[in-house]
């Protein structure tokens, strides 16, 4: 093989080994540190990983919020009209963290269910709904009407007949 | 009436912008000189139209004109001044008017600062930049019309949100923009040289001053972000890998490869069909930003306004941008081949070894931000891609780059001896070492991650100041020979210094800093690195448009006063929004910063949050020399010297007979 061609070779060669193992490491990484969102209901049915962290997000529920004696950590639920899960935050909470707000939060469960959350997020705007919080809200609402639907279904049967 | 002057300037500025994107593309074709001279004259009627339009909203701000809904909603009586002014791009309407202006701007700069260029080249890039003007007034006057009324008109308006009342915020959009938009020029290059076929040294000469201008106004812009997102947000962070931060990340990294890429294009002619995708990619990066800000599929604080028309129009302007020119480079780039060879050890090499790097980081955040996006639009699930994804990504992709930095700039062109430029460098390899083990325990306690970012920042600073020396050493008059050293080699060295600084700053921001979230009474103090924080209680502020709980705390080292913070908890009289104002003793070597939490309790105890931020300051210094330096490359002489050259032989130059 001719100099110039050895050259390229070589060249070639350790350009795919490098690009191999930069898309292997890549993909580790991003494999690791993918964090699924959950709504409270999916997290009460179990539906969540319990070792690893997550993100969930509802409603913050009226007269949940509980501050501990040391003053920073503070206990709440968050909802999505269907199913709550308690969470537990040590730290400072965002500006627009108040109840009936929409949030979202990462962090991940301890053994006795509660959500313990490294980080809670609100956002800058009262009418703000982070969007999975409003999508989670979305699917109670249809899963109450689709429920109601089904009740007058049953009720109702002679009035479809006779239509 | 006058609202709708605006309205019709625009749509004037969009009949201009039809004409330029048409008849001088049209000229250049069938060399009809008077259609291509027709490019300059329209540049300029576009820039006053748009500047006539852009006054006028101003205008309406300055007057309170809340008959305009835009104002409405932006704006209200109490707004100071200086945030009226600002508030012109605080919302998504006037964001655009905005981009539009600087695109008119910088279509109108190239049209004056391109004597040189012959006239063909020149009325096709002026035509690129003319359709993308189209683009963008249709998209405003379809969509999102900043001059639409709202009858009757209100008595008063609502309120810019009061995270965006603030100084550094005022003057981000424009910097990004202008580096955003900027890009829009190096793309109209590259347009063109595909267009023509044909793409010289000449060509990359042109186009690199363009370049280097668009990216450090990015880079500028970007850490203007930073340093707001630092003192606004309360949290003390300055990147969060938010995706709106990577919006403007990608088209960075992709201009960093190719301001790089650009100077292989014009020393040795090589590179030139990648440095035209590069340039294609980077603006094309630069409108999927606007699009990812500006159509609300983000969740983000960026996304005030969404409107799916919006994102639609974005989504399908950006899908005829890249589609058309990245057919335009598969049917033209064949022709646009490199004829020059270059060893593996030179500084060729050097350079597409940076080309590589950008690009890996690049494609790492371009995948990190859209797969959540198109998880999510395909129903699949609801995802997000954790901080920790890319730091475990950039670190190893920094090491390498940074310890070629200096040995690649320090390389020959075609051919090098790796190995030799090692030996010149081993006083600054052992320097690096020695100071990079020594330097953290000043600090006060050692951690392999500083010595490797305080090692690499060494490395990156001694190697590019043996560049200096070297140029000086065998030279008996020195301060001839230092004056004799051009532009583009201090901008070099200048931004390669830059990103010593700014890893620096990060590596020891990120081990050394201390975040204590407390709970405290007046009275109460508590020491962190060496100062103590005491609190003395919160006392009640006014300002012109919010109330405020401030809560003041006095700092002291050893006995003596070094500062009193006062950190406040604004509450804005509009839209009763609450916002955290930090409290910030900025320094060389570190920050301290105070911002308040809640009040707890009735003993008068809030909640804080102290940091001690070491070196932070350095991140945005790093930056600034950063960018810095690509404006001073752009001081070269030889920039000048070509532009006169060239235009004394383009009156006599034939015009290039039609492509084949």
């Amino acid at each position: 093989m001719n100099p110039k061609r050895k050259q390229k070779l070589i060249l070639i060669i350790a350009m795919v080994a490098g690009v191999g193992i930069a898309v292997g490491l890549l993909l580790n990484a991003f494999q690791q540190n993918l964090m699924l969102f959950f709504s409270p209901t999916d997290v009460v049915a179990g539906k969540a990983p319990e070792d690893a962290k997550f993100r969930i997000g509802g409603l913050v529920e009226a007269g949940s919020v509980q501050r501990e004696a040391d003053g920073l950590t503070v206990s709440f639920k968050v909802t999505d009209n269907a199913k709550t899960v308690a969470i537990r935050y040590t730290g400072i909470l965002p500006d627009l963290f108040r109840e009936g707000q929409g949030i979202v939060s990462l962090g991940r469960l301890d053994d006795t269910g509660v959500f313990v959350a490294s980080e809670v997020l609100a956002k800058h705007d009262e009418n703000y709904m982070p969007p999975e919080v409003a999508d989670a809200l979305e699917k109670t609402r249809q899963a109450e009407e689709s429920g109601k639907a089904a009740q007058t279904a049953v009720h109702g049967s002679n009035t479809v007949q006779m239509q | 009436m006058i609202p709708e002057l605006g309205h019709f300037a625009l749509i004037l500025a969009l009949v201009v912008a039809v004409i330029l994107s048409v008849v001088p593309m049209v000229g250049s074709f069938t060399g009809t000189t008077a259609w291509m001279a027709l490019a300059r004259p329209a540049a300029k009627v576009q820039m006053l139209l748009v500047t006539i339009s852009y006054a006028i909203l101003t205008h309406a701000f300055l007057v309170h004109d809340f008959s305009v809904s835009y104002v409405t909603n932006t704006s209200n009586l109490s707004l100071p001044l200086i945030y009226r002014i600002s508030g012109v791009w605080g919302s998504h309407e006037g964001s655009l008017l905005l981009w539009m202006l600087i695109l008119a701007g910088w279509t109108v700069s190239v049209s004056i600062f391109s004597r040189g260029v012959p006239l063909q080249m020149i009325a096709r890039v002026l035509s690129v930049l003319g359709m993308i003007s189209v683009g963008f007034l249709l998209f405003m006057l379809i969509t999102s019309n900043p001059f639409d009324r709202m009858l009757p008109a209100p008595a008063d308006g609502q309120s810019l949100n009061p995270l965006l009342q603030d100084f550094g915020l005022a003057i981000h959009p424009p910097m990004l923009y202008m580096g955003y938009v900027g890009f829009s020029v190096a793309f109209a290059f590259a347009v063109a040289a595909l267009i023509g076929g044909r793409l010289d040294m000449a060509w990359a000469r042109w186009m690199r001053p363009w370049t280097n201008i668009a990216w450090m106004f990015l880079t500028i812009g970007i850490a203007l972000g930073s340093w707001w997102a630092y003192y606004e947000l309360g949290w003390g962070g300055w990147w969060f890998w938010d995706p709106v931060e990577n919006a403007s990340f990608m088209p960075w990294l992709m201009g960093t490869a190719l301001i790089h890429s650009l100077a292989a294009t014009e020393k040795r002619g090589a590179f030139k069909a990648w440095t035209v995708l590069l340039a294609v990619c980077a603006f094309s990066l630069s409108l999927l930003g606007t699009f990812l800000v500006r159509s609300g599929v983000l969740t983000s604080v960026h996304a005030f306004a969404t409107d799916p028309a919006r994102g639609a129009f974005i989504l399908a302007f950006l899908g005829v941008v890249v589609g058309s020119s990245l057919a335009l480079y598969a049917w033209r780039a064949p022709q646009l081949r490199s004829n020059t060879s270059f060893s593996m050890q030179s500084r060729e090499s050097g350079l597409l070894f940076n080309n590589v790097i950008m690009l890996a980081m690049c494609a790492s955040v371009l995948l990190g931000t859209l797969y959540p996006l198109v998880l999510d639009a395909l129903g699949i699930a609801k995802i997000s891609v954790g901080v920790p994804y890319f730091n475990a990504v950039f670190l190893p992709l920094a090491i390498p780059l940074m310890l070629m930095v200096g040995v690649g700039a320090l390389a020959r062109w075609k051919k090098d001896n790796l190995v030799e430029i090692l030996k010149r460098l081993r006083w600054a390899a052992v320097l690096s070492v020695v100071g990079g083990i020594a330097l953290p325990f000043l600090m006060g306690r050692f951690t392999f991650g500083a010595a490797l970012g305080i090692g690499l920042g060494l490395w990156v600073t001694l190697a590019s100041l043996q560049g200096l020396f070297e140029r000086l050493r065998h030279r008996n008059n020195k301060w001839v020979a230092l004056r004799s050293i051009g532009a583009g080699f201090w901008g070099m060295t200048m931004a390669h210094i830059g990103i010593a600084v700014f890893s620096v700053g990060v590596s020891l921001t990120t081990i050394y800093s201390v975040e204590k979230d407390l709970r405290m009474a007046p009275g109460d103090s508590y020491d962190i690195a060496g100062y103590n924080f005491a609190f003395e209680g919160v006392r009640k502020a006014q300002g012109p448009n919010y109330r405020a709980d401030e809560g003041v705390v006095e700092v002291t080292k050893g006995g003596e006063e070094v500062t009193v913070l006062a950190a406040q908890k604004r509450q804005y009289d509009i839209q009763m929004s609450i916002m955290t104002e930090a409290a910030i003793d900025a320094g060389f070597t570190r920050d301290l910063y105070v911002a308040l939490g809640e009040k707890i309790g009735t003993d008068g105890s809030w909640s804080v949050r102290l940091y001690y931020k070491p070196f932070i300051r350095w991140i945005w210094l790093g930056s600034l020399l950063m960018g810095l330096g690509g404006v001073l490359a752009v001081c070269d002489r030889r920039y000048r010297r070509v532009s006169e050259r060239l235009a004394q032989q383009t009156t006599d130059q034939p015009l290039e007979a039609k492509p084949t």
